[in-house]
């Protein structure tokens, strides 16, 4: 065990990586997650491992590609704008079945945006990481503390998986300060690795990381025997929290500092007699479709808050098969909403439906 | 008696080149320099995409297929993961010289400790011969088919000139495999940019002149002739940069 210690979101998240035995980080400055990079680069000199500034985000997921195949644990981060310039990198290991670790601390967008944070690339995190058929796991913390800890599970997840997890925090999470306590490197899982390219020794056939397939049949075969694989994922790392549903009939679902606003408001809610409550996903995807479900029988109705123009609001349709209304309490380019906002939100949505 | 053999560090794989390709030469110089040097089982090769993209059924030892021109970047992830290992890549003009370029130059400022294999046929073989970086002015190809015109399309890359300016690297040499006496001098080449990694000396590039009959539109020994001709005018032979003669001056 180990002290509380009061830090930013973004130095939890590179302390973390380096408890979960990550040795070697590549990046580029973008705002707001460069604290992070700067963080790596104090300490990993000291520790043995890499810090390195690349040239582009290109540069950098394709040498989390080369450790990656090596069997190494490596991360790189960035926000918005980085994420989409990374997103050739985040085919290519998905394609060749490669665990990393990847943050994105979002800002807003589209094009340079701004840098206030964001939601706004929930769809590129959940739906179009990339080129071609793939998923990411992506992790939504809405504390410092979820931020060290799901950036551990995102390293064991990935190797367990082989497979990409992505942190999805925004500005807002990645700047501000909380106690955390980092979990000691003794209760980190690790896995064997007897794919990775470490050299034969001439004592094996060589190993070959690889993403091409020419023959459709057998494209088409990785990709079934690849969603076979989401599919465990899907029943197994599926996360969420549910805050005052028992008896809620008016129900918030939202993620990271959207979870921490709503849950002002609801409390707020609840003192003038509205019973709300709230579904928070810690993992976007899996999106926790069975609680959603379970929640649209009981519910009157539910309401997205996002810091986008709407982009989960779509999974909860889906997971609650359009059961029930889905209203919309949203900000975004930057903005959040006060919980005095979503409190009218949910007035209106309870009192819409009178 | 002399024992033609092939060398260890390439498989029974079939190549997939053309006739009169000179890929096939060069795998062979780098599987040998890889067998001499004893080096096959801690050696990790980086494919490119483009004609050699298959490379990682040729070689050996561990294989790993790059995106299209960030194979130096992924060299630099495995190096930097395991400096024991020996790492090279190789990747053609269109890969190393244009989208990949970024790559190509920020690696060899950083003088990674890592082998480059370059590729210079002038033309984009796997996609049926479009202009290329390094396509010479006036040449004809798919997408430049009233000849390459510099006042269009700029002029050819000179990789071992242009990295040369910089501080970085260790090694750079232009050599070429259309005879003898230049396949001689390349195996030469190809050794020392492996060698210099053993002794971690840093950053070592061989441009290969090679050539690309079928989307030239030649017969094999046109295509060398070619060179001689035409591609060795414009991208002359030597030692562009060699930091160890430089210490010795």
């Amino acid at each position: 065990m180990t002290d509380k210690v009061l830090m930013k979101g973004n130095e939890a998240i590179a302390e973390a990586a380096i408890k979960a035995g990550c040795r070697h980080y590549f990046g580029y400055p973008i705002t707001p997650q460069t604290e992070i990079a700067a963080y790596m680069a104090k300490r990993m000199p000291k520790i043995g491992g890499t810090f390195l500034q690349a040239e582009s985000e290109l540069a950098a997921i394709n040498m989390v590609y080369g450790v990656s195949s090596t069997g190494k644990r490596v991360m790189t981060s960035s926000s918005s704008p980085g994420i989409a310039l990374k997103s050739e990198g985040l085919s290519y290991l998905a394609g060749a079945d490669l665990p990393a670790f990847v943050v994105n601390v979002q800002r807003g967008g589209p094009g340079l945006g701004g840098i206030q944070p964001s939601q706004s690339d929930y769809f590129q995190a959940t739906k179009a990481g990339g080129h071609g058929d793939f998923r990411m796991i992506v992790l939504a913390p809405a504390s410092v503390q979820e931020m060290a800890d799901l950036t551990i599970k995102g390293f064991e997840l990935a190797d367990k998986y082989r497979m990409t997890s992505m942190i999805l925090a925004d500005g807002t999470m990645g700047q501000m300060m909380e106690p955390v306590e980092i979990k000691d490197n003794t209760e980190i899982k690790t896995v064997d690795k007897p794919w990775a390219v470490t050299g034969t020794g001439c004592k094996r056939e060589h190993n070959i990381i690889n993403s091409l397939y020419l023959k459709p049949d057998e494209l088409e075969k990785g990709n079934f025997e690849r969603f076979e694989k989401y599919k465990k994922v899907e029943e197994n790392e599926t996360m969420y929290e549910e805050f005052m549903m028992d008896d809620a009939e008016i129900c918030v679902v939202a993620f990271g500092i959207a979870a921490r606003v709503s849950q002002n408001a609801i409390v707020e809610a609840r003192e003038q007699g509205i019973k709300a409550g709230m579904i928070r996903p810690i993992t976007l995807w899996p999106f926790p479709k069975k609680p959603l479900l379970a929640a649209a029988d009981r519910v009157k109705k539910f309401i997205s808050v996002e810091l986008s123009m709407g982009q989960m609001i779509e999974d909860i349709e889906l997971a609650i098969r359009c059961k029930k209304p889905v209203e919309l309490c949203n900000r975004t380019g930057g903005m959040i909403p006060s919980p005095e906002e979503v409190l009218a939100k949910i007035k209106e949505a309870n009192g819409g439906n009178n | 008696m002399i024992v033609f053999e092939k060398p260890k560090s390439l498989t029974d794989a079939p190549l997939h080149y053309c006739p009169g390709c000179t890929h096939g030469i060069v795998h062979r110089l780098v599987a040998q320099a890889i067998d001499e040097l004893g080096i096959e089982g801690r050696t990790i090769g980086i494919a490119p995409v483009g004609c050699s993209v298959m490379a990682y059924d040729y070689f050996a030892c561990d294989m790993v297929e790059a995106s299209h021109g960030r194979a130096p970047a992924v060299a630099t992830g495995i190096k930097r993961a395991d400096p024991s290992k020996i790492v090279f890549t190789y990747q053609g003009d269109g890969d190393l010289a244009s989208i990949g370029t970024a790559e190509t130059v920020h690696s060899a400022t950083r003088n990674e400790n890592i082998t480059v294999i370059f590729i210079n046929n002038a033309i984009y073989g796997m996609t049926g011969g479009q202009m290329a970086p390094t396509s010479l002015p006036g040449q004809v190809t798919q997408t430049s088919p009233y000849g390459r015109d510099p006042k269009l399309c700029g002029y050819p890359v000179k990789v071992c000139e242009m990295l040369a300016q910089l501080e970085g690297p260790e090694y750079l040499e232009r050599v070429a495999v259309n005879n003898v006496k230049n396949i001689k001098k390349a195996q030469a080449a190809i050794k020392k940019a492996f060698e210099n990694q053993i002794n971690n000396k840093g950053f070592s590039l061989v441009e290969v002149i090679s050539s690309c009959p079928t989307n030239w539109g030649m017969t094999p020994q046109e295509a060398l002739k070619w060179i001689d001709d035409n591609m060795i005018p414009y991208y002359p032979l030597g030692v562009y940069k060699d930091r160890s003669n430089e210490e010795e001056k």
